[in-house]
């Protein structure tokens, strides 16, 4: 009974301070007072009882209510009842808190007697202490074994309940005194360097705790009161712990809250994410990631085109000589009447050619405009910054991605995984639903099925010789597929000689258009072929997508390898331009010298002068005229293909004589992996032309963006949920893996030129140089001091740099 | 504990942050969607429960072949209806959320799927699985044989004790290996 006076006495104290102003007639304080005693001790047990169980100790629980409601009754005969149960309630927590603060005191307290070693119970108390946080720990590792791990947490929160109670109570019994002087008595000082170690544990300890609670699979209310626990504690210790006393948690606290409203902004910006969620409710997770991986690209295209317009369009269009003032910038005379028609703009020739978005725009002045810009420095370096960027972000993709996804062993789980991963529970369509048990069924029946069938013996040699048959009809397409472009790229130089308004308009885009077709139709014929194969899907998926991107390469590099010719025939060009233009300044001078051996500037209009062939614009036009027909023919084989096959098929539909939604043409699905290798070869073609046509990115930008909003209209519209769902998902690192390929080998051929061929002498921004990368030869001699370009020059020697790449690798 | 009938407090969406692996906004808007289930009687009370015939209302759940479980196996209740509170909903949508841990994730699941709730997955809640998988009508269910060959197929890869359940270090295991697990097992408001 002295424990219940005391702690009378303690909220007695309280709520005489509370009371002072405003309370009646003083029996009925002494009442108030009296309820309030037993009130605030029930109160106080039932907030020490919600503090520390948690969530399973349902008898306590209801003890607690039973208590509750017995001292609610004897409210009610109060006359003020409202007000008293208000105040009970305040009163309530005043005393939740004070308790919470005295249990916390507790180890203060413990602390104390530590120093002052007045009882042998310190120690015990102090173990009991770290025990409590061992046992959060302990808790957390026991949750993954035991099957009664229910049965653990009520004995470890029984455990718990009577330690703290028993603590308190003791802490109480000897606190009395001590309790005002609990705000300022911890003073670092004042602790054996022993106990200050364990204490900064401790809050260590607690710290981790914190962190760790979100992925305890515990319900909100024990996790709530954990973290207030702690969050308590540290409080109390981490400023008494910390130079400065609160300043260190307050810091602290600033920065966690700063780092997630910082994580919050940048969800909240990423765009699409409604259209894609969307997308994902209807059609499952493997084509959503088509649209996550084309919104990745976007990311980086907009990164490239930041850089590329930024330092290197913006400059020159700002800085640089204007439009028409040097021979290289204006179209040549005999141009110039068609050099506003639209066909010729939609070529990129006429004034679309001899603007920014050209190599061949580029003037050779070394630093343009009063800022002293560097521009061929600047161009070379955009050039090569925007491949390394690329590089680095890919890596960085894949190694985070690898983290992710366990090692894809197929066939070790098989059932199992079908059983437990199969459903996927962003399905919130009806009618997907059904389509996806469809489809769980109907692999749950072939696996059972396959794997009857394989315990019997296979008939291997068919099989494989089925195998060697299906991969030599595959290499006789890819061969075809090469030659045929072979064959038309040589055709259309031939037109070129013979001059490109003779012939139709086929013939003049015949390249773009056949490599498009091709594009098109040898998958679909790559899918026939594999039937023969008879490989598990998946395995199947991924043989198809890499006879794709062999089609694909070799397309590419076809077509590379004709416009090597094609530089060749310009570079011959050129040299006999050269030769005229001598020729030419020659006869100018002639006319006049035999009047005065002075010879006075000729002043000639930059239309009139001759023009070398710029071949590294014809590259840029190349390309990008590649990338306008692809695009084009995606768009609209998207609308003939999707769209208008699904409005044949419903509106048909009732005066055909076969059910065309379930029969033959049927809506389409949509193709995730075609649609991903296409994106990922367009990117090939950009990496490989950006550095001739620095309107390359922005153009991608643009094509990025018109996709997004297109497929994802076509994809809502047209297209039905798969009815064979395998996921991709696994395949994450193979289209990065693929994505990385390609930009090694889009990369090389402009490398290569770099390196060995001599830029044009008259037009871009390294004309007059021998080789394109001596620009950086230059800079290094005359900007910066003299000691810095000898160092260089000893470094760059190759005794040197090979070692120490040797010692690296 | 629990949130307000209009409004969610500060220092309660702070602590949420703190314990779930939503952001502020996925808070909010859980926090919206929930107060638009609450019937109208019941919107004063803090700490209100919904019961399980509203929640599966959500389309995010509707068409879910384990929506009752996932209720029950949130729900914290004294009665085990399958009621959830705030609290519990939100723990509902951390668990789901795309940056949970493999490990979270494949505790609840592992609930989820053990529908007696012993513990652990036995035969009989391996066939619940099932039919819970293949749609439940008549016509797409399995037939007896290929239920067995199918359960017997199962536990020959996952249950390494040969005890004939799957407990959940086996389960976790599995689940480790798999490549779809984390990226289906999700629910987004």
């Amino acid at each position: 009974m002295p424990r219940d006076s005391l702690i009378a006495s303690d909220n007695d104290a309280d709520i005489t301070l509370e009371f002072e102003g405003g309370e009646e007639g003083g029996h009925k304080e002494r009442r108030h007072r009296e309820k309030r005693r037993d009130g605030s001790k029930d109160r106080r047990k039932r907030g020490n009882g919600r503090r520390r169980q948690g969530s399973r100790s349902v008898e306590r629980e209801n003890e607690e209510e039973r208590v509750g409601e017995r001292e609610k009754e004897r409210k009610r005969r109060v006359k003020k009842d409202q007000e008293a149960k208000k105040r009970d309630k305040e009163e309530g927590d005043r005393a939740q808190t004070r308790s919470e603060k005295t249990a916390k005191a507790k180890k203060n307290i413990k602390n104390e007697k530590r120093r002052r070693s007045e009882k042998g119970e310190a120690g015990e108390r102090t173990e009991k202490g770290k025990k409590k946080v061992q046992s959060a720990k302990k808790e957390k590792s026991v949750n993954h074994g035991t099957k009664d791990k229910t049965h653990e947490e009520k004995k470890k929160k029984r455990k718990k309940v009577l330690e703290t109670s028993s603590e308190q109570e003791t802490s109480e019994e000897d606190s009395e005194d001590k309790e005002d002087s609990e705000d300022e008595e911890v003073k670092p000082e004042s602790l054996s360097p022993e106990e200050l170690e364990k204490l900064k544990e401790a809050v260590d300890d607690k710290k981790k705790l914190i962190q760790s609670l979100r992925g305890k699979p515990w319900p909100m209310k024990k996790k709530l009161v954990t973290l207030r626990e702690s969050q308590e504690f540290l409080e109390k210790y981490e400023g008494a712990l910390g130079k400065g006393k609160g300043r260190k948690l307050y810091a602290y606290k600033k920065w966690m809250k700063f780092q997630r409203d910082f994580e919050n902004f940048k969800t909240a910006c990423i765009p699409w994410e409604m259209k894609i969620k969307e997308i994902e409710s209807h059609f499952g997770s493997s084509v959503a990631s088509y649209f996550i991986f084309l919104r990745w690209m976007y990311g980086i295209n907009m990164i490239l085109f930041g850089l590329t317009f930024g330092l290197v369009m913006v400059p020159e269009a700002l800085m640089g000589r204007p439009y028409g003032s040097i021979p290289r910038k204006t179209v040549p005379r005999a141009e110039e009447a068609s050099a506003m028609d639209f066909a010729v703009l939609w070529d990129f020739g006429g004034y679309a050619q001899y603007s920014v978005l050209f190599y061949g725009f580029y003037s050779n002045q070394r630093a343009i405009g009063w800022l002293k810009f560097r521009m061929p420095l600047s161009y070379f370096l955009v050039g090569v910054g925007t491949v390394a960027y690329s590089y680095m972000v890919v890596i960085r993709t894949m190694a985070r991605n690898a983290n992710e996804s366990g090692v894809g062993d197929d066939n070790s789980f098989n059932f199992s995984w079908k059983m437990f991963t199969s459903w996927d529970y962003l399905i919130g369509n009806p009618e997907t639903a059904d389509n996806k048990f469809a489809s769980i069924t109907t692999s749950f029946k072939e696996a059972i099925l396959e794997e009857q069938e394989s315990r019997k013996d296979d008939n291997i040699h068919l099989t494989r010789f089925l195998r060697v048959l299906a991969n030599f009809l595959v290499l006789c397409c890819l061969a075809g597929s090469g030659y045929l472009i072979y064959f038309v790229v040589r055709r259309s130089q031939k037109f070129a000689l013979d001059g490109l308004e003779n012939h139709t308009w086929w013939e003049r885009n015949e390249v773009n258009m056949v490599m498009s077709l091709l594009g098109m139709f040898c998958p679909m014929l790559f899918d026939v072929i594999s039937t023969l194969e008879n490989y598990h899907p998946r395995v199947a998926l991924q043989w198809q997508l890499g006879r794709i991107f062999a089609l694909f390469l070799g397309n590419l590099y076809t077509f590379i390898i004709a416009l090597m010719d094609e530089i060749n025939v310009k570079r011959d060009e050129e040299k006999i331009v050269k030769f005229n233009i001598t020729m030419w300044e020659a006869s100018l001078y002639n006319g006049t010298v035999s009047e005065n051996f002075t010879v006075p500037p000729i002043t000639i209009h930059p239309a009139d002068v001759p023009r070398g062939p710029c071949w590294e614009t014809m590259v840029g036009q190349e390309f990008v005229r590649l990338i306008i027909s692809d695009t084009m023919t995606t768009y609209i084989t998207l609308l003939i293909g999707d769209f208008l096959r699904a409005v044949l098929v419903r509106f048909l539909n009732h005066c055909w004589c076969w059910d065309l939604e379930a029969g033959f043409p049927s809506y389409s699905e949509f193709d995730v992996s075609g649609n991903v290798l296409g994106l990922i070869f367009n990117q090939g073609m950009i990496w490989m032309g950006a550095f001739y046509a620095p309107c390359l990115p922005a153009l991608n930008v643009l094509r990025l963006h018109v996709s997004m909003y297109l497929q994802c209209w076509a994809v809502m519209c047209c297209n039905v949920p798969q009815e064979r769902v395998f996921k991709a998902s696994g395949s994450n690192n193979f289209y990065m893996a693929m994505l990385l390929v390609i930009l090694f080998l889009s990369t090389l051929p402009a490398i290569y030129t770099i390196v060995t061929i001599p830029p044009s002498f008259d037009c871009g921004p390294f004309s007059g140089k021998n080789r394109m990368f001596d620009v950086i030869h230059e800079t290094l001699e005359s900007d910066f001091p003299a000691w810095f370009s000898k160092v260089f020059s000893y470094a760059s020697n190759p005794g040197l740099v090979l070692p120490f790449i040797l010692l690296m690798v | 504990m629990g949130a307000t009938a209009s409004q969610l407090d500060k220092g309660m969406l702070s602590e949420y942050q703190e314990l779930t692996f939503l952001t502020k906004q996925e808070i909010l808007l859980a926090h919206k969607r929930f107060s638009e289930l609450v019937p109208k009687e019941e919107i004063d009370r803090i700490n209100c429960r919904i019961p399980m015939s509203l929640i599966l209302t959500l389309p995010e759940l509707k068409s879910n072949p384990f929506n009752e479980r996932i209720c029950k196996v949130f729900s914290t209740s004294d009665i085990k209806d399958g009621s959830l509170s705030f609290d519990d909903f939100l723990d509902l949508l951390s668990a789901f959320s795309d940056s949970a841990t493999l490990e979270i994730k494949s505790h609840y699941a592992f609930r989820i799927f053990d529908f007696d709730d012993d513990g652990t997955l036995g035969r009989h809640d391996l066939e619940k699985l099932v039919n819970c998988l293949t749609g439940g009508t008549d016509d797409t269910n399995l037939t007896p044989d290929e239920m067995r060959q199918l359960i017997d197929n199962i536990l020959e890869e996952s249950d390494i004790d040969k005890d004939g359940t799957v407990n959940l270090s086996e389960f976790q295991h599995v689940i480790s290996r798999s490549p779809d697990f984390v990226s289906s097992f999700k629910i987004v408001l």
